[in-house]
């Protein structure tokens, strides 16, 4: 385990520290103390190590990891796991504003609440959110999913591409183009399985799902209240 | 009966095109998108003129005294600034609209000429990395195909906030365009009528953004010079701001700026022309005391060597074109006319890049007519427009006794017309007249 105090350390030296791992590091595993919320922490990373950090972090937290397992045991601000590409990021406290956006693969877990715009422009990414989501989230989501065990506040899903969404709670209102799905066997199962990646207990049966109505995909004149 | 040529009446208000336009709305129900930029008039650079040199001051000579043409780029906080061979740039424009053989004439004809090409809305192409020496690798809105590994292997990064064509508008691409490979790039159903964000998805404000550019710094390990690119609106405040959020580039894009696919009504009603937005820029630099410590790109309308050398004159470190590169790849060329016509225009008229039909290869993902733009030959015809413009600039340089093109001022400078002389705050020729002041 290597060690890291944040309050003698810089986050350039950190982030400098963990780029120049090669991907066959025997320093597989870190923990950073006293982050006080500062800025890009741990971003860029791309190799498959494992990164806690103890205490609140600042905005884009593990931005654009590849690889990379981060877990953070506090809260987080802006754009945790911003285009996130592959590997782990997992919030034991909330997130804020755009957890995961424009994740192009990889997954995010947020064992409290995400404030709005969680997912939005996901490309990709697995969100799973243990507590609930702010208004707008999955916004314009192209493709990955995003799974709320808690409530959805207003305008999920809008604008939605191919990014599947699927609520346990209450959804507020679905955003424009955004519709309630039919949920397979195939669904249950695929969810089952992200679920359990995820560490989280639920029954798959008890989530809605949500998509798209792909009413907005061509420019047409009785579409144009949406626009 | 004939009409008496005499007895017709024009409307101004509403002339023939205006009548065309409303009926094609109320029959389509659509707004009219299309591609180029803005077609109408605009105050611009055509109404400024050089003093040169003549008793007060005396010229270089041409040919035998040097005139030097190179610029450092990004040279605030980043380790590896870009030391350019001459100050024209090409400007970004997305692998989509653009298709493989224009990126790779592109990158060709930048690299021979010692400066930079751009990526655009959609991601980095392999033939624009391999082609191009020196990338510029935009961050937009939308995140298309945006990964770490294009960041780390661009040279300089350019976050998007704006484009003169559209400020304040997001990208788009018809489904016509969105073939398999531009879909997959992108991440989107293939065929579908795409619109991107205006906004980004992870900061708001200048505040934020500053956060951003700090931590796309700690991904590349302040390495690479890092842009902020905006449309030309209340450019004093953007500029002041970019400023303040850590750029150490700024592109300014004034409204006559290109695009592959806008609403008309956007590309002309919203924005300001480039000539007011360089003076607007450079006096905020100048003030902030960040003049030539922040570099600033000038595009927008820009298509010969005396307009770049106008905007170097009144204070842009650079300058980046876009459609007169296009221009100079063969687009409106007068070749394939019956494939214009198809498109119901003609050569010199064309603006119809949205429909993914270029008649002459470069706005194109149809393999039949993209092989009408051959790489090699035009990537050297651009070369060779390139060349002529910084020999344009050259010649002017040295007339107004300057060693090279940076040392060009407002001083060397008259406006033709009142407007002009307003908006770039220059006498009006013959006065010492500075409407404003
Ligand atoms: S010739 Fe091609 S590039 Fe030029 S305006 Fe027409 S479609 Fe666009």
């Amino acid at each position: 385990m290597t060690e890291i105090d944040l309050d003698s350390v810089s986050i350039r030296e950190l982030n400098q520290a963990l780029h120049d791992l090669k991907p066959d590091t025997n320093q597989t595993h870190w923990k950073a103390r006293n982050p006080r919320g500062k800025h890009a922490l741990a971003v860029g990373l791309e190799v498959p190590v494992t990164i806690e950090i103890d205490g609140h972090v600042g905005y884009y937290c593990g931005g654009m990891n590849k690889e990379a397992s981060i877990v953070i045991n506090g809260q987080c601000g802006w754009g945790v796991g911003e285009n996130i590409m592959s590997g782990t990021i997992r919030v034991k406290g909330n997130a804020s504003e755009s957890a995961a956006a424009s994740g192009h693969g990889g997954l995010v877990i947020i064992e409290g609440d995400a404030s709005s715009r969680c997912g939005i422009s996901m490309k990709g990414v697995d969100i799973v959110v243990l507590g609930s989501v702010g208004h707008m989230s999955a916004f314009m989501g192209q493709s990955g999913r995003l799974v709320v065990l808690g409530d959805a506040d207003e305008d999920l899903g809008s604008s939605l591409y191919e990014a599947e969404i699927y609520v346990r709670g209450n959804v507020a209102s679905l955003g424009a183009d955004c519709e309630e799905k039919e949920m397979t066997e195939e669904h249950r199962a695929a969810l089952g399985e992200l679920l359990a990646r995820a560490e989280v207990d639920v029954d798959p049966a008890s989530f809605k799902r949500f998509g798209s109505a792909r009413k907005l995909y061509h420019f047409h004149v009785d579409h144009a209240d949406a626009y | 009966m004939t009409v008496d040529p005499r007895s017709l009446r024009a409307s101004a208000t509403f002339p023939p095109e205006v009548i065309h336009e409303i009926q094609r709305a109320s029959d389509e129900g659509i707004y009219d998108i299309r591609g180029f930029g803005a077609k109408r008039r605009l105050p611009s650079f055509d109404d400024l003129v050089f003093l040169g040199a003549s008793m007060s001051r005396y010229p270089l000579e041409g040919y035998r005294e040097r005139c030097d043409t190179d610029v450092v780029l990004g040279t605030r906080f980043a380790k590896k600034p870009l030391h350019l061979k001459i100050p024209v740039t090409i400007a970004g424009m997305s692998f989509g609209s653009l298709g493989p053989h224009a990126k790779t004439a592109i990158g060709k004809a930048a690299t021979a000429m010692g400066t930079t090409s751009t990526t655009g809305d959609g991601g980095m192409s392999e033939e624009e990395r391999s082609s191009s020496s020196t990338l510029v690798y935009q961050v937009l809105p939308s995140r298309y195909g945006l990964n770490p590994d294009d960041l780390r292997r661009a040279d300089a990064i350019e976050i998007v906030v704006g484009q003169g064509a559209k400020p304040g508008g997001g990208g788009m691409l018809l489904g016509l365009k969105m073939n398999p490979r531009v879909a997959k790039m992108r991440d989107l159903p293939p065929g579908v009528d795409q619109r991107s964000a205006s906004r980004h998805p992870d900061w708001t404000g200048p505040d934020d953004l500053a956060i951003k550019i700090q931590e796309i710094r700690e991904i590349t390990d302040w390495e690479k010079p890092i842009y902020i690119k905006i449309g030309a609106t209340r450019t004093q405040y953007d500029t002041a701001l970019a400023v303040k959020s850590g750029a150490d580039v700024i592109v300014l894009d004034g409204m006559q700026g290109g695009t592959a696919a806008t609403q008309h009504v956007f590309i002309e009603h919203v924005g300001i022309p480039t000539l007011p937005a360089v003076r607007l820029a450079a006096e905020q630099l100048r003030e902030m005391d960040m003049h030539r410590k922040v570099q600033l790109i000038v595009s927008g309308g820009i298509r010969n060597g005396a307009d770049a050398a106008k905007a170097l004159a009144l204070g842009a470190d650079a300058v980046s074109i876009g459609t007169a590169a296009l221009i100079a790849l063969g687009c409106n060329r007068p070749a394939y006319e019956s494939d214009y016509e198809a498109l119901g225009t003609r050569p010199g008229f064309c603006h119809h890049c949205h429909t993914g039909k270029c008649p002459v290869g470069v706005t194109t993902q149809d393999p039949a007519l993209e092989a009408r733009l051959d790489p090699e030959r035009d990537a050297r015809r651009l070369r060779n427009f390139l060349s002529v413009m910084v020999m344009e600039m050259q010649t002017i340089a040295r007339a107004c006794g300057k060693s090279h093109l940076l040392n060009l001022e407002p001083e060397d400078l008259a406006a033709l017309t009142v407007e002009a002389a307003a908006m770039a705050r220059l006498p009006l020729a013959g006065t010492t007249w500075i409407p404003g002041s």
